[in-house]
């Protein structure tokens, strides 16, 4: 393939010490354009499918090669954005990065995942270390409300996950007075329950500072008012999930 | 052997003064946890309470509690002082008491006098009239040697921070000799090295004969320090205890003498190890007991003060002492140089709580044992109190007994001492180049008139061109200011207990530094890649830049612009490299403006990266604010390819972040991010906000 043939994916930006993201320092490669608009999201900037610099697998692990000392016990984030929105460059990443040995981490919603092209998706999971699956909500009608997107998709990817054996951690973000709910948070539970994948559960508590992203945008921010999460708000959180994740029915 | 040594191997430091060999054969590397660490005594916390509250006086009082305007400071002019006599295992304060301030004019009466005045006190009328008439100081001695074109680029401020009015400093004695062989022994090695000096009096075999007389004179006066707190230092320390004291004894001489600009105490703790492990092998001490001393000795250097003007402070944003102790390292001979006593050091930000000074300075090695590291992760994270430094880069040029004076400058202890240099303001000598030496704040001729760039647009190898020549220009000024500078340092105010403690043969670093470098590289990068234009006052001299494009910017791993600051650095480092250097120094640099990057980004104009006059500087190489945008790693490495070879004097890079981007919680921190310093960074000191929400 000449170099003008290789596939290019969509990037928003590169974070080169990311901390949060998967264990260790990790490279970032944030992508451009998500269908989900959560109403919680701090990076509305990578919202838009038409922005961002147009990137090949090289380029982008070309600043990973650079300082691989700094991520022998981390590597490589993709999140975004939507990275599953670009598939075929994210399978081509992630497959050359494994082929380099390095570590892969993908942070998504599962949106877009689609069970009828389950071998694109399986071609890009047996390249995959790791999932950071976020949870959106517990019910179908709360995560349409909140996200603007039907919740079965992200649900089959976890399934598809599951089967695939890909370790999963879970995240949800804690939005008071949106997902906050001992009833929800219980429902979430039980719904982690049927994942044997499932290797960590962790809540982020919502904070407010996408808010100037929103207003710089020229964007309504539709939070408004809502005030941010405490850390103990999300640790007790976690427990309420925990418990009820552990209960065995 | 001396009964003082006994169960010490022995050695060639038997024989010689030789701390290296006693510190390779006697020490007992620890790979153990911080488990065997003890808290604080009653009497160390009584102690403590007790500096809190003379500290919130000192605060209260507007920054100083106390001065001393009439008598002048030597190694013996003051009776002992001390908190609380009966708690104290370690004594000795610079005056008659704590927080009282010394008088020492030395450097310079006006600055002296100043110091006094700003803090609401008067220096007795009779000393100031004695330093102004009958006697000398280094201060009047540079002025009567400075050019005018030196001046100038002193008023100017393209040359900054000169020490042509008060202490240099950067020099560090090696204190543990004092322990090690009491002043006695030391006093027969000088004697014996003026005695076999050249005889035939050249004029630097005279200076050489005064200076070891001096040293001499001076170390006698030592063992009288010790005298006046009961103390015969005269023979070697016989117990951890006396090891400390007398190792603080002579740095207390020291400071007693010097206000210098850094007083850094060298590298103690794997030292004073054999000591301590000694102690408890015989049950002469516990840990408790052993953990006290060391928490006294460093109550001590957290209450080292000078009198100093508010501009001084204001300079290095407080009212630092870069009382400097160089932590663990690599042996060259593969053994880790962590001890207990490394521990105990730290331990102190426990013990104590967290404070600036003393500067605990951990030599990071990629090969220290992880519970070392793991201990220092720990205590940084609960302190925000450690500095690091690459071991395994400065290791391979100063051997496994060097130590760091001030902040980044390191040199072999009692081996080698520095010349301190300030800094050339390159951001400043860049404009310099495009207004043909015309000053773009004042619009005097500072510089030689060279031909000005009258272009709208400026072109890059036409700027490239002429700033090449203004740097050679402004490197030979500063060069020559600077040898003024120390000749006058070494004739009137000249460090004697503190080279007392050095070798006879000793290396001189001839140092130099860099301000502004980001500024220039980023300046340098914009005209290449984007274009700038000038825009003129009436007069033609540029004095603002517009820049049309997008350009890259220094801090985000681009060989493109790094390229650029690397030649730089290179370049002008040749430029200085070219001059004759006093008394064979040999010439480094630096680039660690800490935290005088705000006065110097003060006193220029606008620049081409986009900065606007008045702007500050990124301190140090550090990338200019918010034109990193692709996370620490990315900035860190494009500070990292900055040749290390040219600015060996140190790079530092400072470096905060939120404790929340370092990881969801404290535990992730502890080993799991740690990462090696393979490249050339020689610095990096990561600053964790005191508003810690962690």
């Amino acid at each position: 393939m000449t170099p003008c043939e290789a596939p290019r994916g969509r990037i928003h930006s590169i974070e080169s010490f990311g901390t949060v993201d998967g264990p260790g320092i990790r490279y970032v490669v944030f992508f451009q354009g998500c269908p989900m608009r959560c109403r919680f999201c701090h990076n509305p900037d990578t919202w838009v499918f038409s922005g961002g610099s147009l990137m090949t697998v090289d380029e982008v692990l070309a600043g990973y090669e650079k300082n691989r000392v700094f991520y022998k016990s981390g590597g490589l984030t993709a999140t975004g954005g939507e990275p599953l929105a670009q598939l075929p460059f994210l399978t081509a990443l992630f497959a050359e990065a494994k082929r380099r040995g390095i570590h892969t981490c993908l942070d998504t919603s599962g949106a877009g995942y689609a069970p009828a092209r389950k071998a694109a998706f399986d071609a890009l999971l047996c390249v995959t270390d790791l999932v950071l699956l976020d949870f959106k909500h517990s019910s179908p009608e709360g995560h349409l409300a909140l996200t603007g997107q039907p919740q079965a998709p992200s649900l089959a990817f976890a399934q598809a996950l599951a089967e695939a054996g890909v370790p999963m951690v879970a995240r949800h973000v804690l939005v008071p007075g949106v997902t906050d709910g001992e009833a929800h948070l219980r429902a979430l539970g039980r719904l982690l329950r049927r994942y044997a994948n499932l290797k960590g559960l962790e809540i982020l508590p919502y904070h407010t500072m996408g808010k100037a992203k929103y207003d710089a945008l020229g964007l309504d921010y539709p939070l408004e008012g809502v005030p941010a999460a405490e850390k103990k708000d999300a640790q007790r959180a976690r427990e309420t999930i925990l418990r009820e994740l552990r209960k065995t029915e | 052997m001396r009964q003082e040594w006994t169960n010490f191997r022995e050695g060639n430091w038997c024989r010689e003064i030789d701390v290296r060999d006693f510190i390779q054969r006697n020490y007992t590397p620890y790979e153990g946890d911080e488990s065997f660490l003890e808290g604080p005594t009653e009497a160390t916390s009584a102690l403590w309470s007790q500096v809190l509250e003379l500290s919130k006086q000192e605060r209260e009082k507007g920054g100083v509690l106390d001065m001393d305007t009439k008598v002048i400071s030597t190694i013996t002019s003051h009776g002992p002082g001390y908190l609380d006599k009966e708690k104290e295992t370690i004594v000795g304060f610079q005056t008659d008491k704590p927080f009282k301030r010394a008088l020492q004019p030395y450097g310079g009466i006006r600055m002296a006098v100043k110091a006094c005045e700003d803090n609401g006190y008067h220096v007795d009328p009779e000393i100031v009239d004695f330093f102004t008439k009958y006697r000398k100081t280094h201060n009047d001695g540079v002025f009567d040697a400075y050019t005018p074109e030196m001046r100038a680029c002193r008023s100017s401020h393209i040359i900054t921070g000169l020490p042509d009015a008060y202490g240099r400093g950067r020099i560090i004695g090696d204190y543990r000799r004092v322990a090690l062989y009491g002043v006695d022994r030391l006093i027969e090695d000088k004697q014996h090295q003026k005695d076999t000096t050249r005889t035939i009096m050249y004029s630097d075999v005279v200076r050489e004969r005064e200076e070891l007389s001096e040293q001499i004179k001076a170390l006698k006066e030592l063992k009288e320090l010790g005298h006046i707190y009961g103390f015969d230092i005269s023979r070697p320390a016989a117990n951890v205890q006396e090891a400390i004291q007398w190792l603080y004894f002579g740095y207390l001489a020291a400071i007693k003498e010097q206000n210098g600009a850094a007083m850094s105490l060298g590298r103690t703790s794997t030292f004073l190890d054999i000591y301590a492990q000694r102690d408890l092998a015989a049950g002469t001490f516990t840990e408790r007991q052993i953990q006290e001393f060391v928490d006294h000795f460093i109550m001590k250097l957290r209450l080292v003060k000078f009198a100093r003007t508010p501009e001084y402070n204001a300079l290095f944003s407080g009212d630092p002492t870069w009382v400097t102790e160089s932590i663990g390292g690599m042996g060259v001979d593969g053994r880790s140089m962590v001890t207990k006593m490394s521990f105990r050091y730290l331990h102190t930000l426990e013990n104590l709580g967290t404070a600036p000074e003393p500067n605990l300075t951990v030599l990071w090695s990629t090969r220290l044992p992880l519970a070392f590291k793991r201990y220092c992760a720990k205590v940084s994270i609960e302190s925000s109190s450690i500095q690091y430094e690459n071991d395994d880069l400065m290791r391979v040029t100063h051997g496994d007994d060097y130590a760091i004076a001030c902040c980044v400058s390191s040199m072999r202890v009692g081996k080698e001492m520095q010349f301190f240099g300030a800094r050339a303001n390159l951001a400043k000598c860049l404009l310099y180049a495009i207004n043909g030496g015309v000053d773009e704040v004042t619009k005097k001729q500072v510089g030689p008139k060279f031909r000005p760039i009258t272009s709208e647009y400026l072109d890059y190898d036409e700027v490239i061109d002429r700033f090449k020549d203004m740097m050679k220009w402004l490197a030979g000024v500063y060069v020559n200011a600077l040898n003024i500078i120390h000749y006058m340092h070494d004739k009137y105010c000249y460090e004697r207990l503190q080279m007392a403690l050095h070798d006879k043969e000793v290396t001189r670093w001839f140092a130099t530094g860099i301000a502004g470098l980001s500024v220039v590289a980023d300046s340098l990068s914009a005209i290449k890649y984007a274009k700038v234009r000038t825009v003129r006052d009436e007069n033609g001299v540029a004095v603002d830049y517009v820049i049309e494009g997008d350009f890259p910017k220094y801090g985000n791993d681009d060989d493109r612009v790094d390229e650029i600051a690397y030649n730089v650095v290179h370049q002008f480092m040749t430029y200085i490299k070219g001059n004759h250097t006093y008394r064979g120094g040999k010439p480094t640099t630096s680039i660690l403006t800490i935290t005088s990057n705000v006065v110097y980004g003060k006193n220029t104009g606008s620049t081409p990266d986009g900065r606007k006059a008045g702007e500050p500087f990124a301190p140090g190489a550090n990338p200019m604010h918010r034109r990193d945008s692709h996370g620490a790693v990315a900035s860190l490495s494009s500070v990292s390819k900055l040749p290390f070879r040219d600015a060996q004097d140190g790079i530092s890079n400072t470096f905060s972040i939120v404790p929340g981007a370092l990881g969801k919680d404290d535990a992730v921190l502890l080993g799991d991010i740690e990462f090696d310093l393979p490249r050339d960074c020689a610095c990096c000191e990561p600053n964790l906000p005191v508003d810690d929400e962690a």
